[in-house]
C-alpha cells in the first residue's frame, strides 16, 4: 500500500486563556492519501479551520499551541521543524485556500507581482520564466485574458475570479497537498459550481491531495471521496463519502444530514438537532454530543467513548457507544 | 377566495453614481429594476437570486427603509410610497423585519427585555407592566425562557440570538414579516430549528412572510411561492414545487442545477454557467441574462423580455416562451 501524502496522528491543539486550558482540536488522527480528496465537515467552533491551521503550523501561538501528536508530511513529522524550513514546506509541498478571496490578496500589488513573489520565493529562474509561469497558471485556473489579468488589481476582479487567482497562487509551485479552507462560502452557486468543476479536474490533472474543508455537505457529496466529521474538536464518524450519506452510524451525523432542505423533495417539517453547538472546552468528561443525542444513555455521560470500527472492509469508524459490539473500538 | 396582502407594481430602485470634483451625477445603479408581483394573505414568498440581484434592496423598499426611484408598493389596502413618515411608521406596526445577522442587529448595550420592549414603546402599545409581561411570554413563543429577559445579547448564541430578533419583529402583532436572508449566518443544525420556529409561528399567529435567502433548498422548504431575481429584474414566479420541477427560464434552470446536491450517488450533469454577473451600474440591453444565456437569440440582444403568464400561476420573462 501507499504511503499517505498527510497523516495527522493524535493531533490536539489547545488555546491557552485566563480560565486555562481549551483544546480545540482533541486528539485526532486522519490520513490524506495521493489524489485524494478528503472532506472535514462540521460546524463552527468544530475544530475544523484550527486542524488545517495546525498542518500548516499558522496557529497563532500564543494563545494557541500544538500540545502533542504528529503531523507526517510524505514522512516528516512538522511539528518539532523549525519555522525556516516551515516556510520551505508551505506553498512547495503544502498550500493553502482561505474562505475570503477578498481579503487574501495584497490590495496594492497587481495580481502577477502576488503571484510571481510567490513562485520567486521557491523556485529558481529569471524574471521571464516567473511570468511565463504566473501566466500558465491563470490559464490552468481557466481566467480568460490571463496576460491582462496579471496586470490588474484585485479589486478589478469579481470574487470567482479573485477565488481562482487564489487557487492559481496556491498551485503554482506543485504542492503535493492542498488544504482548502472553505474555499465556496463566500461565492455565489453558480460561481461556486465553477470553482467545484475545477478543483475537481485540477486533482485529477496533477494528482494534487485535496484536503476539502466545508459545513456545506452538498459540496462534500459533490468533490469528496472520503469524509471526517467532527463534532466539539473530536473527529465523531470516519468513512468514505458514499457511507457518510447512506449509511451513517453517528447521531451527529445522521442528524445533521436530515437537517439540511433537500432541493428535490420536500419534507413537511426538517428535523432539528436541539440545542446548541457547545463552546470550545465546555464539555470534559463523556460524548461530546450526549447533550443534544436522542439516544443518550447514562454511559456517555461518564465515558468518552472510542472510535468503533463499523465495518471491516470499508475503514468506517464512528465516535459513539451504540457501536461497542466488544472489541471493535480503537483506542486512539 | 385568496386574499392579496401587498401588491407591487413597476418598482425600482436606482442608486446614482457620482464622480468628478463637483460629484456629477454620471449614472444609475439599477440595483431594483421595474418589478411587480403580489403576496397573499397568509403565504410564504421565497425571493432568491445572487449576490447584487436586488433582493435586499426589494426587502427594505417594502418597508420604505430605502425609497423607491419609482413604482408602488400597495399593502393591505393602504399605498406605502406616498405616505408621510409619521404615518409610516404606523404601518410598520404592521409590516416588521428579521434581518441577516443576529451578531448586528441588536443591540449590545440593552438587555433582551429592553430591545423586546421598544418596538411596544415605539407604538404606544401597553403600560410598563402590560409590556414586560408580553415581553416574557414573546420569549417563552419563540423557545426561549423568561429569564432570559434580564441578559445581554453577547450572552447567547448566534441561533438565540436569532430567536431575540424573531421575537422582536412578533412584538406588535405584525401581519407580514420580511425575513431577509434569517437563516443564512446560523449553522445547519441551528438553521433548521430556526426555519421550523418560522413555520410554527406562521400558523399560529396566521402570518405572511417574505423570506429572502440564497439557499435554493431553505427558499423550497418554507415557500409558498418563488421569485427569482437576476441582476434587479425578476424573471420568474411561481408556486415552488412549480419552480423547483419544472423551471422556465433559462436562469432559473441554471441557478437550480449548479446547487450541490448532499447526495453522492446522484451525479448530476451539470450545465456550468460561464463568466460572471455583469454589472447593474451598465446591464447588458435587452434580456440582462442574455452574455450567459444558452439559449440567446437576437431578439434577447435588443428587447428586454417583460414578466408573462406562461402558464396558469407560472411568470416567465424570457423571449423563449413567447406566444
Amino acid at each position: 500500500m501507499q504511503a499517505p501524502v498527510l497523516d495527522v496522528k493524535k493531533l490536539k491543539t489547545s488555546f491557552f486563556s485566563d480560565d486555562g486550558e481549551i483544546p480545540a482540536v482533541d486528539d485526532i488522527s486522519f490520513s490524506v492519501k495521493k489524489g485524494e480528496i478528503l472532506g472535514i465537515v462540521g460546524e463552527s467552533g468544530c475544530g475544523k479551520s484550527v486542524t488545517s491551521l495546525s498542518i500548516m503550523k499558522l496557529v497563532p501561538q500564543p494563545p494557541g499551541k500544538i500540545v502533542s501528536g504528529e503531523i507526517l508530511l510524505n514522512g516528516e513529522n512538522l511539528v518539532p521543524v523549525s519555522e525556516r524550513r516551515m516556510r520551505q514546506i508551505r506553498g512547495n509541498e503544502i498550500a493553502m485556500i482561505f474562505q475570503e478571496p477578498m481579503t487574501s490578496l495584497n490590495p496594492l500589488f497587481k495580481i502577477g507581482e502576488q503571484l510571481i513573489e510567490a513562485i520567486k520565493i521557491h523556485k529558481k529562474g529569471n524574471k521571464k520564466e516567473f511570468e511565463k509561469q504566473a501566466v500558465d497558471m491563470l490559464k490552468l485556473v481557466g481566467l480568460p485574458r490571463a496576460e491582462g489579468i496579471m496586470n490588474e488589481y484585485p479589486h478589478q476582479l469579481s470574487g470567482g475570479m479573485r477565488q481562482r487567482v487564489m487557487i492559481a497562487m496556491a498551485l503554482s509551485c506543485g504542492p503535493k497537498l492542498l488544504i482548502a479552507d472553505e474555499p465556496t462560502t463566500a461565492l455565489d452557486v453558480t460561481i461556486q459550481a465553477q470553482i467545484l468543476a475545477l478543483m475537481k479536474s485540477l486533482n485529477e490533472k496533477l494528482d494534487t491531495s485535496i484536503v476539502m474543508i466545508t459545513h456545506d455537505l452538498g459540496v462534500v457529496a459533490d468533490i469528496c471521496q472520503r469524509v471526517i466529521v467532527m463534532y466539539a474538536g473530536k473527529v465523531v464518524e470516519e468513512a468514505s463519502v458514499l457511507d457518510i450519506f447512506k449509511n451513517p452510524k453517528h447521531p451527529y451525523t445522521m442528524g445533521l444530514l436530515q437537517s439540511v432542505p433537500d432541493i428535490r423533495n420536500k419534507q413537511d417539517r426538517l428535523y432539528s438537532i436541539p440545542g446548541n453547538v457547545p463552546k470550545p472546552g465546555s464539555i470534559t468528561t463523556g460524548c461530546r454530543f450526549a447533550a443534544r443525542c436522542e439516544f443518550v444513555h447514562d454511559r456517555c455521560l461518564a465515558d468518552d467513548p472510542p472510535l468503533y470500527a463499523v465495518e471491516e472492509a470499508g475503514h468506517h469508524t464512528v465516535r459513539c457507544f451504540l457501536h461497542d459490539t466488544g472489541g471493535n473500538g480503537h483506542h486512539d | 377566495m385568496t386574499e392579496v396582502l401587498l401588491e407591487v407594481e413597476k418598482l425600482k430602485k436606482y442608486f446614482p453614481i457620482t464622480g468628478g470634483v463637483l460629484g456629477k451625477k454620471t449614472g444609475d445603479v439599477k440595483a431594483v429594476d421595474d418589478i411587480s408581483f403580489f403576496v397573499n394573505k397568509g403565504e410564504t414568498l421565497g425571493l432568491v437570486g445572487e449576490s447584487g440581484c436586488g433582493k435586499s434592496t426589494t426587502g427594505r423598499m417594502l418597508m420604505r427603509l430605502i425609497e423607491p426611484t419609482e413604482g408602488k408598493v400597495v399593502f393591505d389596502g393602504k399605498e406605502l410610497t406616498s405616505l408621510s413618515e409619521s404615518d409610516m411608521r404606523k404601518i410598520r406596526k404592521d409590516v416588521q423585519m428579521v434581518f441577516q445577522d443576529p451578531f448586528a442587529s441588536l443591540n449590545p448595550r440593552h438587555t433582551v427585555e429592553k430591545i423586546l420592549e421598544e418596538p411596544l414603546i415605539v407604538h404606544g402599545i401597553g403600560n410598563k407592566q402590560e409590556r414586560r409581561r408580553k415581553v416574557r411570554e414573546m420569549l417563552e413563543v419563540v423557545g426561549l425562557s423568561s429569564y432570559h429577559a434580564k441578559r445581554y445579547p453577547h450572552q447567547f448564541s448566534g441561533g438565540q440570538r436569532q430567536r431575540i430578533g424573531i421575537a422582536r419583529a412578533l412584538m406588535t402583532k405584525p401581519k407580514l414579516i420580511i425575513a431577509d436572508e434569517p437563516v443564512s449566518a446560523l449553522d445547519v443544525s441551528i438553521q433548521s430549528q430556526v426555519l421550523n420556529l418560522l413555520e410554527d409561528l406562521q400558523n399560529e399567529f396566521g402570518l405572511t412572510y417574505i423570506f429572502i435567502a440564497h439557499d435554493l433548498g431553505v427558499v423550497k422548504h418554507i415557500s409558498d411561492r418563488v421569485g427569482v431575481m437576476y441582476l434587479g429584474r425578476l424573471v420568474e414566479i411561481t408556486t415552488s414545487s412549480q419552480l423547483y420541477e419544472k423551471p422556465l427560464h433559462p436562469y432559473t434552470q441554471a441557478l437550480l442545477g449548479a446547487v450541490p446536491i448532499p447526495d453522492p450517488t446522484v451525479k448530476v450533469n451539470r450545465e456550468i454557467l460561464t463568466g460572471d454577473l455583469p454589472s447593474p451600474a451598465n446591464p447588458p440591453k435587452g434580456c440582462a441574462f442574455h452574455t450567459r444565456c444558452k439559449a440567446c437569440m437576437e431578439i434577447c440582444q435588443t428587447d428586454r423580455p417583460v414578466l408573462e403568464e406562461i402558464e396558469p400561476g407560472h411568470y416567465a420573462a424570457c423571449h423563449l416562451y413567447k406566444k
